[in-house]
This record gives structure tokens, C-alpha cells and sequence, in this order.
């Protein structure tokens, strides 16, 4: 234990409180961006500081300074006092925090190659090759090709004694191509809309081969720009791992945060239709071939760790069990009023952030059967939607509309031409008891969401979701006025 | 409060800055983001979240003829700085050049803008904060809902430096108090107060606003998908000029050929005027942006017809014109935002707004809006915390929230009268003074029911 977090344990000792924790957090972020063929931007940051958390008559005060000093911890675990002092004011129910034995240990995410060590020119050369792929194979307006690597050094210890390290890395890269005609402006990208970021090291950019990948999302973008126009109506969707893990970011993730369903969020991110009674009911949250897990430990994920932000070791939680609404991702403070122990969901978004509840990866499991080719050949009439362009859901998770960059018709279990701008709306348990086909492993993939926004002052966080590709009979396409 | 150079903030950029030059720059420019920000969060009538931040953090852009690395770090002692300056210059060191010569701020006069800071946010206490909250909750209390919100006081801090001679700082404070109000059965309302000044917000007016408005959304009805007349509250309003600003009032935008801007292009009905002006004290006044260029006033719409886009210092080059300082922290692939837009008032009050309406909605916010296809600014999202039918222009219940996929320029031009008062919001690009609208045709797609 560093003298900044025991001066900061030993302070809020002294001011009375029956729980305080520390975190120290140091983290590394590093980013290149080529933009049309110049570098636009290659950026390193680097910050670092503590974050006390206190109870004091059962109300929370947090507090947090980037400046490392002992005499900087006597102040900030001070303020936290006061600062929970003064929320005790207006407050009904005192906080209690379930009984998590105390911790101790050390967790690293497993890095094949270390993205800090690969010189910065390799980067560069890689994503402007596949800059120069995208734009060699199709006149495009502009493109994108993206590069991040991020590692956090933290520290957890508590007034109880449990006292934790860890090194969290992620790394990822994208390439976008952008093709303009008039009115119209078609995307197409690779791996994914969200900058193909994983827990791992440079493998994890090798790994997706932007180069290979270049001509075809090139090709495809401007394709598109003549491409009909996604037609409304009522059709059979098969979603791509690309696009169904947004899906069950949105629909699933979000309302299973039980800091929502108990209404901490509802003043920015909103409430939840997953209320505590639909736990207990036995909700009927999808089809029977609907199993999702909330997974810390998988590997590969944005959400995996050893332990989350207050100590709780990383688990695999279920969410949907055969389509049954089965948990929820908790905390310490919320887990008890539901009669269980944490799941490990508190995660902060560096040292100035207090830990909320968020999704650590939550995973719509593989269904043994039909691989995702299969499941498409098994599609008499639909649309097969790819990588996501657009979302949008209400304030309970129920009322859901998706875009996506391309649509392909399904005919008589073909692939057949592209449609541009497609749509697809429904409400969240209706659309997943309409799911007919999960895919088996083979298209089961880890995808990550770097950029996940909740709380307020706001946090950003890093969630993964893995999934196959799904199919779903009788949804709304093309919604709106083309 | 704006300082050339007195700042402590900008003693340490005078140290980067001179590493920099040691270390081989061509040209550097040191940007400080400082922020000493609180706030106090509320859900079910108390107080469940409580935090306060202080950080510091220097970004320094190194330039080496056209090669360009930007390092930033919280690490200003020496050995910190150090570090840093080494930092940048080594990611130069090791880029291509670029086609293009990099272009840095020249000192400049900086406009003279007041009412930006206030001591009383700055030196806002927790007590203060749990006073605000504890005066919303008993407005809710009673109403017979109960108050779920957030109430920060931030004090912000832009320190920028350059090695063409440019010395500015400047701290600004923003109180924001946010209120939903919600009923047993869901029924939710919603209020908003936004100030430099954290002593003019009223906790208990924003408390009744938004429990008025959950206590009139009991009982909804459902309406079903179509089109309808609306009238936009200021919040929802919000929603209309931030998106815009950020699909089609970027110079970048422009420039790849994915804004929907034309210049004279008409966009919009006649009586819709919007522009930025971060000078003005009616919003949230600063005197320079992040590259340390003064702020300008910049007409977007005149009076139904593009008039004009916002600048940084790169579109500014490549375009051949000036910066208009609307420039974000290097290095910014987003492009430059308008962060403090306006919309012109009109002469209808409340009553004449809703007067003109035979059957249609009274939207209150918007819920995740995103764009469904961004050239043409069509965008999809949900009504939320107060959607109200309207017929013969009288509100006549609440309705279950509706989603809509609208081109938000169809319903700029369809705008057929404006309010007369404005309010002071936040939005995702800044803040923005805005009226109520009345458009005459908006999509709505889907309901939610409950």
C-alpha cells in the first residue's frame, strides 16, 4: 500500500466513517488516426490520481485529486467526509454493502504483444496501408483508419484490508470508408463501427487484417451509393455479430443495471422495464434460445478483470437463461435489497469517477445447430443486416431502432443484392421472443464498446459483448420517410 | 476571467513550452485543461451520490517542420514535463510529414467578454448543493412525485500558449441543475437550470416545472404513429441545433462533402435564425478556444438560408479564410463545433404556439437521438419526461412517448412560429439559448405503450 491511499484510510479512520476505500489509478493512452491519407492525428496521454470513497451515516461521499501527495490525501479524504456528511442531510435510506470477504491478489490482462513496445512507425505504416487499400480500390470522399491502445495500473484497498493490483490493456484498430454522391453518404468499416478494440495487445490489430479487409468495405461503400433503398415493411432479419451486439448492448446490458431499475440513473440514462417483479415472475425476456451471461472472466473482453472497482472478485453472471429474465448486474449496495451478493459490475472511469454499475461482457451465448451461413441458407425471404450504423432506445430499454451500413436480401437462402439505409425498430421482449435461429460457435465473437456513457458527472466505459448472429421473424424495416 | 499571463497555469506552459524548443520544435503549442468541478446527485427524494475533482492536465503539440506529435499529461513537475516534452517529440519524430504546413495561433486580440465566472459556483460548498436539492425534493414531495436529478458547479480552466507568442487564460464556471420528477405509475416530468452564476438557480421552480409536469402526465393515452403538428419545448429544440452544428455546421463537414451546408442554400422557413457567439453573456461566455484564437460570432442561418460555418485553424487554411475560434484540443479529427449557438426569438407566447394546433403533440425533450442518415440530417429518437396531445390548441392529456424519425431540416423548414422567450440549455456540443417552436409536420414512427 503507497502512503497517499494508507494517509487517506488512516484519515478517514479518524473522521468517523464505517467504510472507505482508495483507488489509485495511472493510465496510458495512445492514438493514431489517418484521415484520407494523412496522419491527422498520433496522440499519447498519460494521466494519473486517487479517488477516495467513504460511508459515513450511511451516505456515500467521494472525492478524488490528481495531485499525489500525502497532504493532497489528508484534504481529499476530508472532503469526502464532508461531502458525505452533506449528503446524509437528504437522505431515507441509509446504504448497506454486502459481506465480500477481504481481497487480495493481482490480475493482468494477458498481452501477446505489447502495444507500448511497437514503434510508433509500425503503427503509422499499418494504418496507412490499409488507408491507401481502401482509397486504391473505389473513389471515396474521405476515410478513416484508427489505432488505439489503452493500459490502466490500479490499485483497490479498503478500510477492511483487502488491497488489490492491476493491469488492464486494450488495443484496437478500424478502417472506414466513405463514399459521397449528392445527398447521399454510404459507410462502410471494418471490424467494426466502434474501432475494433479488445482486451489484448497489438495481436488484437493484426488480427484484423485492415488491409485485407480494405477493398471490399471500399467497393461496398460506394456501392451502396446506387444500392435501392432499404423498402418498409414486415420482414425476417438475420443480424451479424457486428450488429447484434449492439442489440444486446442496448436491449439487454442497459436495462439489466440494477442501479436503473432502482432509479439511481434516471435523471440521464433512464429507468428500466426490467423491474425487481419480473425477477421474481420468472419474466419471459426472450425465446427459449436465448442464454446471456454477464462475463467478466471471458477472454478478450473490454469488461474482463480480476476484480471490479470495489473489490469484488470477476464472475460470470447469468442475465437470460432459455429466454427466462434470470439476474441483473449489481453492486454491493444494491445486491443485498435483491437478497444477493454482488456480481462484480462496479466500474469507474479512472480516479476522478466514482464506480457505478456497468456491463462487465455481456454475452449472448452460441446455440449448437446451424452455424450463421446455415441459418441464412435456412431463410426462405429476409434481410441480412451487417455492421452497425445508427442507434437509438428509450429511457426504459423498451422501444429500440437500429441502422445498420448494409443490408443484403435473403432469397430463397441466398445472398442477393445490397439495400442502402437499412432500418429496424421494435420492443425489446417482443423483438427477442421473435428469435427463432442463434448461431452455433463458429460465428461467436468478441466485440467491444469503448465508448459506453452513463452517470453523471459523466463516465465513458469499456464493455464487451460476444455473440454469433441471430435471426428474427416478423420485424418492422425501413421505418421512416425516404 | 481572462489573463495573459499571470495564470499559474500559464507558468507551467512556459516551462513545456521551452523543453519543446530545447527538444527541437519548429513550433510547439501548450494547452492546460484544468477543472475543479462538484456535484450532487439525487434519485427516489435523496441524495445517493455525492463527488467533487480537481485535475490539471497539459497537452503539448510538438512540431517539427510537418511532422506533428501531441502529448498530454497531469504530470507537471519537472521530471513530468520532461517526460512529456520528450513524449511529443518522439511521436513527431517518427510520423510522415504532412502535405500541408502546420499552422499555429498568432497573438491576437481577444474579445472583451464578461459575466463568464462566478465566485459563487467557484466556490460552491456541498452544503450549498445539498440546500438545492433538498429544495427540488420538497417540491416534488408536494406534488405527490419524487425527484431524481443532479445539481454540479463546475469551475473550468483554458490555459493556451504558443510559440508564435500567444498567452491566454481563462476560467468560466456553469452551475446546471437537472430535475425528472416521477409518479407511482411512471409519470415523469422534467426541468432544467442552467447559469454561470450558481446563486440565480432557483431549486424549488425547477422542482415544480417538472413535478407540474409529471402530476399532468398521469393517465396517458396512446397515439398512434403519424403525422403531426408539434410544438418543441426549448429542451427538445436543443436537440435540433446541436445536431446540426455537428452534421452540417463544421467546416470539416464541409470539406468531405458529408454537410448537408450549402452556402444560400435555403434550409429552413423564413423565420429561423441561428448563430454562434460565445461572447454573448445571454449564454455561457469565453473569450478563445483551444488553439487560442479569439471567438467569433458566426451567423449559421439567416432567416431560413445557410449563411455560414465554423472555423478552426486548419479548415480555416485549407480553405483560405480566417479562424472563427471555434477550434477543440489538438489533435481534433472531429473538427470545429459550435458550442454556443443561439436561435433567434419570435413573437409568439405559449398560448399562440399551442393555438395553432387542431391535433397534434406537445413534446417536452428528447431521448438518444442519433442520426439515422447524416447528410440529410434524418435522426430518430424518443419523446420523454412530458409528451402531451393537443387538440384545437388546447392540451388535453398526456400521450405514451412516441419515436420519430424526422429530417430535422424538413423540420426547420416547416417551422411556422417562434417564441418569444428563450432559455439558457446545455447541449452535447456546449450550451445554447433557444425558444419554443411550432413545426408543422413531424414523424413519428412508434410508440412505446406501457
Amino acid at each position: 500500500m503507497d502512503h497517499v491511499t494508507e494517509r487517506a484510510l488512516q484519515v478517514a479512520a479518524l473522521r468517523g466513517t464505517s467504510y472507505a476505500d482508495v483507488r489509485t489509478v495511472r493510465r496510458l493512452d495512445e492514438r493514431i488516426t489517418v484521415r484520407t491519407g494523412t496522419v491527422a492525428g498520433a496522440s499519447r496521454r498519460e494521466d494519473e490520481g486517487f479517488g477516495v470513497r467513504v460511508l459515513v451515516d450511511g451516505a456515500w461521499g467521494f472525492a478524488s485529486s490528481c495531485r499525489l501527495t500525502v497532504a493532497e490525501a489528508e484534504r481529499v479524504a476530508d472532503l469526502a467526509v464532508r461531502i458525505a456528511r452533506a449528503s446524509a442531510r437528504a437522505q431515507r435510506r441509509p446504504v448497506r454493502l454486502d459481506d465480500r470477504p477481504v481481497q487480495r491478489g493481482r490480475y493482468e490482462t494477458p498481452v501477446a504483444v505489447d502495444p507500448f513496445s511497437v514503434p510508433v512507425e509500425t503503427k503509422v505504416a499499418d494504418l496507412l496501408a490499409a488507408d491507401a487499400a481502401m482509397r486504391a480500390s473505389a473513389p471515396l470522399a474521405f476515410t478513416d483508419s484508427t489505432y488505439r491502445a489503452h493500459r490502466e495500473w490500479k490499485t483497490f484497498c479498503d478500510s477492511v484490508g483487502s488491497d488489490i493490483e492491476q493491469v488492464i490493456t486494450s488495443t484496437g484498430a478500424a478502417i472506414e470508408a466513405n463514399a459521397v454522391d449528392g445527398d447521399e453518404h454510404q459507410r462502410r468499416s471494418h471490424p467494426d463501427s466502434d474501432g475494433g478494440v479488445r482486451g489484448g495487445g497489438y495481436e488484437v490489430v493484426r488480427g484484423h487484417a485492415l488491409q485485407a479487409h480494405a477493398p471490399r468495405i471500399a467497393d461496398e461503400a460506394v456501392a451502396l451509393l446506387s444500392a435501392p433503398q432499404c423498402p418498409p415493411g414486415r420482414r425476417t432479419i438475420v443480424l451479424d455479430p457486428s450488429q447484434l451486439y449492439l442489440q444486446v448492448h442496448e436491449s439487454c446490458g442497459h436495462p439489466a443495471e440494477l442501479d436503473r431499475v432502482f432509479g439511481t440513473e434516471a435523471s440521464y440514462a433512464g429507468t428500466s422495464f426490467l423491474t425487481t417483479d419480473r425477477l421474481a415472475e420468472g419474466f419471459r425476456y426472450g425465446s427459449p434460445l436465448i442464454d446471456i451471461v454477464a462475463d467478466a472472466t471471458a477472454p478478450g473482453g473490454l469488461g474482463t478483470f480480476g476484480w471490479d472497482d470495489e473489490g469484488v472478485p470477476a464472475q460470470s453472471v447469468p442475465l437470460v437463461r432459455e429466454g427466462i429474465f434470470v439476474g441483473y448486474l449489481t453492486s454491493r449496495e444494491t445486491a443485498p435489497r435483491i437478497d444477493r451478493q454482488s456480481g462484480g459490475a462496479m466500474r469507474a472511469d479512472g480516479w476522478n469517477r466514482i464506480p457505478l454499475i456497468r456491463m462487465t461482457n455481456v454475452n449472448l451465448r452460441p446455440r449448437p445447430g446451424m452455424s450463421l451461413e446455415e441459418i441464412i441458407a435456412d431463410t426462405d425471404d429476409g434481410l441480412y443486416l451487417v455492421q452497425n450504423r445508427s442507434w437509438s432506445i428509450d429511457d426504459r430499454r423498451l422501444n429500440f431502432q437500429f441502422a445498420t451500413e448494409v443490408g443484403y436480401e435473403i432469397r430463397h437462402g441466398r445472398l442477393g443484392s445490397l439495400v442502402r439505409n437499412p432500418t429496424y425498430t421494435g420492443i425489446t421482449p417482443e423483438f427477442w421472443r421473435s428469435c427463432d435461429a442463434v448461431a452455433d460457435e463458429r460465428s461467436y465473437a468478441m466485440f467491444g464498446t469503448p465508448n459506453c456513457g452513463k452517470g453523471e458527472p459523466s463516465q465513458s466505459a469499456d464493455v464487451g459483448h460476444a455473440c454469433s448472429g441471430a435471426r428474427f421473424r416478423d420485424v418492422q424495416v425501413g421505418v421512416g420517410r425516404w | 476571467m481572462v489573463t495573459r499571463d499571470r495564470a499559474p497555469e500559464l507558468v507551467v506552459a512556459e516551462r513545456l513550452l521551452a523543453l519543446a524548443e530545447r527538444a527541437g520544435a519548429t513550433q510547439a503549442e501548450v494547452v492546460m485543461l484544468g477543472t475543479d468541478a462538484a456535484l450532487t446527485r439525487f434519485a427516489n427524494s435523496e441524495i445517493h451520490q455525492n463527488v467533487a475533482e480537481r485535475d490539471l492536465v497539459a497537452s503539448l503539440r510538438f512540431v517539427a517542420g510537418r511532422r506533428v506529435g501531441v502529448a498530454s499529461s497531469g504530470r507537471l513537475d519537472d521530471e513530468g514535463l520532461r517526460a512529456l516534452a520528450a513524449g511529443a517529440a518522439a511521436l513527431a519524430g517518427v510520423q510522415p510529414e504532412l502535405e500541408e504546413p502546420v499552422v499555429l495561433a498568432e497573438p491576437g486580440p481577444l474579445p472583451a467578454v464578461r459575466g463568464g465566472w462566478s465566485a459563487a459556483t467557484a466556490e460552491a460548498s456541498p452544503e450549498l448543493r445539498a440546500e438545492v436539492a433538498a429544495a427540488v425534493i420538497g417540491a416534488a414531495g408536494e406534488a405527490g412525485v419524487l425527484a431524481f436529478g443532479s445539481f454540479s458547479t463546475d469551475a473550468d480552466t483554458l490555459a493556451v500558449a504558443n510559440s508564435r507568442g500567444v498567452r491566454a487564460a481563462e476560467t468560466v464556471t456553469r452551475a446546471r441543475l437537472v430535475t425528472i420528477c416521477m409518479g407511482a405509475d411512471g409519470e415523469a416530468g422534467y426541468g432544467e437550470a442552467l447559469a454561470v452564476d450558481a446563486s440565480t438557480i432557483d431549486g424549488a421552480a425547477v422542482g415544480r416545472e417538472a413535478a407540474g409536469r409529471a402530476v399532468r402526465s398521469r393517465r396517458p393515452v396512446t397515439l398512434g404513429p403519424g403525422t403531426y403538428p408539434v410544438v418543441l419545448e426549448p429542451y427538445a429544440v436543443v436537440d435540433l441545433l446541436d445536431m446540426l452544428g455537428t452534421l452540417g455546421f463544421s467546416a470539416l463537414a464541409v470539406e468531405e462533402g458529408r454537410s448537408f451546408y450549402e452556402p444560400g442554400r435555403r434550409i429552413a422557413s423564413q423565420i429561423v435564425s441561428t448563430w454562434d457567439d460565445a461572447t454573448d453573456p445571454a449564454g455561457t461566455p469565453t473569450a478563445f478556444d483551444a488553439e487560442g484564437v479569439g471567438k467569433q460570432r458566426v451567423q449559421l442561418i439567416d432567416r431560413g438560408v445557410c449563411a455560414g460555418v465554423v472555423y478552426d485553424l486548419a479548415t480555416a487554411a485549407r480553405a483560405g479564410r480566417r479562424s472563427t475560434g471555434h477550434g477543440l484540443p489538438a489533435p481534433n479529427t472531429f473538427g470545429p463545433v459550435p458550442g454556443n449557438q443561439f436561435m433567434a426569438a419570435g413573437d409568439a407566447t405559449r398560448e399562440e404556439l399551442l393555438a395553432g394546433i387542431d391535433l397534434g403533440v406537445l413534446v417536452t425533450r428528447f431521448n438518444y437521438t442519433n442520426p439515422v442518415h447524416p447528410k440529410r440530417a434524418i435522426v430518430t429518437g424518443m419523446t420523454r419526461d412530458g409528451t402531451f396531445l393537443v387538440e384545437r390548441g388546447e392540451i388535453v392529456a398526456p400521450v405514451h412517448n412516441l419515436r420519430f424519425t424526422q429530417g430535422y431540416l424538413d423540420a426547420l423548414a416547416a417551422v411556422d412560429a417562434v417564441g418569444r422567450e428563450r432559455r439558457l440549455l446545455a447541449g452535447e456540443l456546449g450550451t445554447c439559448v433557444v425558444p419554443s417552436v411550432r413545426v408543422a409536420a413531424w414523424d413519428f414512427t412508434g410508440a412505446t405503450g406501457r
